[in-house]
């Protein structure tokens, strides 16, 4: 498992006005499996998972899906060769239905009604809430439906930005289970995540920012198992974010 | 799943709220209510909420077009004004041509000539708005203070091209003779025109609001007036989107100038910016990007101008400003806020 690199980003500075957020970011995503990215507030987490889906351009280096540099492509053709993505605000459009929402995320045709009863079953309250207003939703089954949208069509790789932030743990833990099941499939994530216990339980790789650039890449299970580690990367240790 | 997973479920929205939510659409039958108690007489109160009701379904096709492009693309189009005039003389100029159809007695001759002369000042109109969103608008996109100075001189250079091309006067639109005279009911007087313009009108409102709410194309747009980053993350070319709805809104704007110029029977190169005092104020009182919102605001200055100019006409003269004051005051945000992602 995890061996071919399926996105790489090298070198890649971003600017947004006058602020220099990026620094030179070295990442390396494993096909299959899930990546985290791990990091203080204002590491560049959130730009990094933007530069990469072209919504901030990359003002030096190079962001590389499969044999592809698509550091030059706008957003929409990033998202056409496979790449789907989570914000952290969620982006759902809540002046549509849950199902406008998700017929919309079906950009490439008709919904397959198999994966959208593959995708109930993940998510319930989208098949209970189907004609209801998104915006009628709570926080956590907005979230639900952010994911759902992301995986109504198959993907290659699945940008997500926070999924857990701001949500009760019975919600964190069933977002937890889909996360784990999506891992099932040929799905790579790259996720963003300030909770260390729930990341450290769906990841399989690690990278952690700081400043604008990657301070250490590694296995998941290594940085887990290592206090010390932790520690020195994070200023934290894991007890502490259980 | 998790065993923790949680229920599902939706909070209910009371039903004071509802009705709170309700409530604009109220506001049109209630103004005509309070209007009829105001004019006392039913034959001119018909007379009048007819007339309104003609202006206000003119007001809104002018507006639905800006009102989406500003909620869809965040561009304030000053230069829309522009669209509404040359619609206006390309309707001249086919409706000079088809003389013969325009004085013929054949009701169908008539409404076809009326029909040629739409289609083609929405057909000219819009393709002056695929040039307009190219060269002006495009270069300024997330600017609002450009947006405003060059999309005011993009109204000047069109008012200018109007009078290289039609020249500096006045000129009359005669209406065909199907669409002159009134209908009489009791001692009411109806024109036959404006309930023309009221069918028209309601027509375009029941089309627009079935795109927006059953097509794809639609969704984009409603999704697109909310988070138009995302609606690109979805993988759709919202730049596209864009153009289509600029054009379409031109094209709506020139179809309200044939319709204003047969209304007011006279045209002039500057007809475009005196209405677009009033088309702003209807986007405005309806909230910025709602097509629902600026129908109800529309009939309401329509319906509101008409009954001040009949029983207090100084008062007429800021009716409108003041409805606009007022909702504001209610509604800050207009009758029908359009959310936007941050």
């Amino acid at each position: 498992m995890m061996t071919d690199t399926l996105l790489s980003l090298s070198g890649v500075h971003t600017h947004i006005g006058p602020y220099h957020i990026l620094q030179g970011v070295d990442l390396d995503v494993p096909k299959g499996g899930v990546t985290v990215l791990l990091g203080r507030n204002g590491a560049g987490k959130t730009t990094t998972l933007r530069t990469i889906m072209g919504l901030w351009k990359a003002s030096q280096g190079d962001v590389r899906f499969g044999d592809h540099v698509i550091s030059r492509l706008d957003t929409p053709e990033i998202s056409r060769r496979g790449i789907a993505f989570v914000p952290e605000d969620m982006g759902i459009f809540t002046d549509l239905t849950v199902a406008e929402n998700m017929l919309l995320a079906a950009a490439n045709g008709p919904m397959d009604q198999k994966r959208l009863a593959w995708i109930k079953d993940l998510f319930p309250p989208i098949g209970t809430f189907w004609n209801s207003s998104a915006g009628t939703l709570s926080g956590g089954q907005k979230q639900m439906l952010a994911v759902a949208r992301a995986i109504i069509e198959p993907r290659r790789l699945i940008l997500i930005d926070e999924p857990t932030k701001g949500l009760a743990p019975a919600i964190i833990n069933s977002m937890t289970d889909a996360l784990r099941e999506l891992k099932n499939t040929d799905t790579t994530i790259l996720l963003v995540e300030q909770n260390f216990t729930m990341a450290s339980s769906v990841g399989d790789t690690v990278a952690v920012m700081d400043d604008g650039r990657i301070i250490h890449a590694g296995s998941m299970k290594e940085l887990a198992e290592d206090a010390d580690l932790q520690e020195q990367l994070m200023g934290l240790s894991l007890e502490a974010h259980q | 799943m998790s065993d923790t997973s949680i229920k599902p479920r939706i909070e209910k929205v009371p039903l004071s709220e509802q009705f709170f939510q309700k409530l604009p659409v109220l506001l049109v039958p209630m103004l005509a209510l309070g209007g009829l108690v105001a004019i006392g007489s039913p034959d001119s109160w018909l007379t009048l909420t007819v007339a309104g009701l003609a202006m206000g379904m003119m007001i809104f096709i002018m507006a639905s077009g800006l009102t989406v492009v500003f909620g869809l693309m965040d561009v304030i189009n000053f230069g829309h004004g522009a669209f509404v005039a040359v619609g206006a003389f390309v309707g001249f100029t086919v409706l000079a041509w088809l003389a013969g159809w325009t004085t013929s007695p054949s009701v169908m001759l008539n409404l076809f000539a009326v029909l040629i002369a739409i289609l083609a000042a929405m057909l000219v109109t819009g393709l002056l708005g695929y040039a307009f969103e190219r060269v002006i608008v495009m270069p300024v996109y997330g600017e609002h203070l450009k947006q405003i100075l060059v999309t005011m001189g993009g109204l000047i250079v069109a008012q200018q091209m109007i009078y290289v091309v039609w020249g500096p006067d006045e000129l009359h639109l005669s209406r065909p003779e199907a669409l002159k005279g009134s209908f009489v009911i009791g001692e009411a007087a109806i024109e036959k025109y404006r309930l023309v313009a009221v069918g028209i009108g309601l027509a375009l409102f029941l089309a627009m609001r079935h795109i927006l709410k059953s097509t794809k194309v639609g969704l984009l747009v409603r999704a697109g007036v909310e988070n138009g980053e995302m609606v690109e993350a979805l993988g759709y070319r919202i730049r596209r989107l864009f153009l289509i709805v600029f054009m379409t809104g031109s094209a709506l704007a020139g179809l309200g100038g044939v319709m204003w110029g047969l209304y007011q029977e006279t045209i002039t190169a500057h007809m475009g910016s005196e209405i677009m005092v009033l088309v702003f104020i209807v986007v405005i009182i309806g909230g910025l990007g709602s097509v629902e919102g600026c129908f109800i605001g529309a009939l309401l200055v329509g319906l509101l101008a008409n009954y001040t100019a009949f029983l207090a006409p100084k008062v007429a003269l800021i009716s409108t400003i003041a409805l606009m004051v007022a909702i504001l005051m209610w509604r800050p945000q207009g009758l029908y806020p359009v959310v936007k992602a941050k």
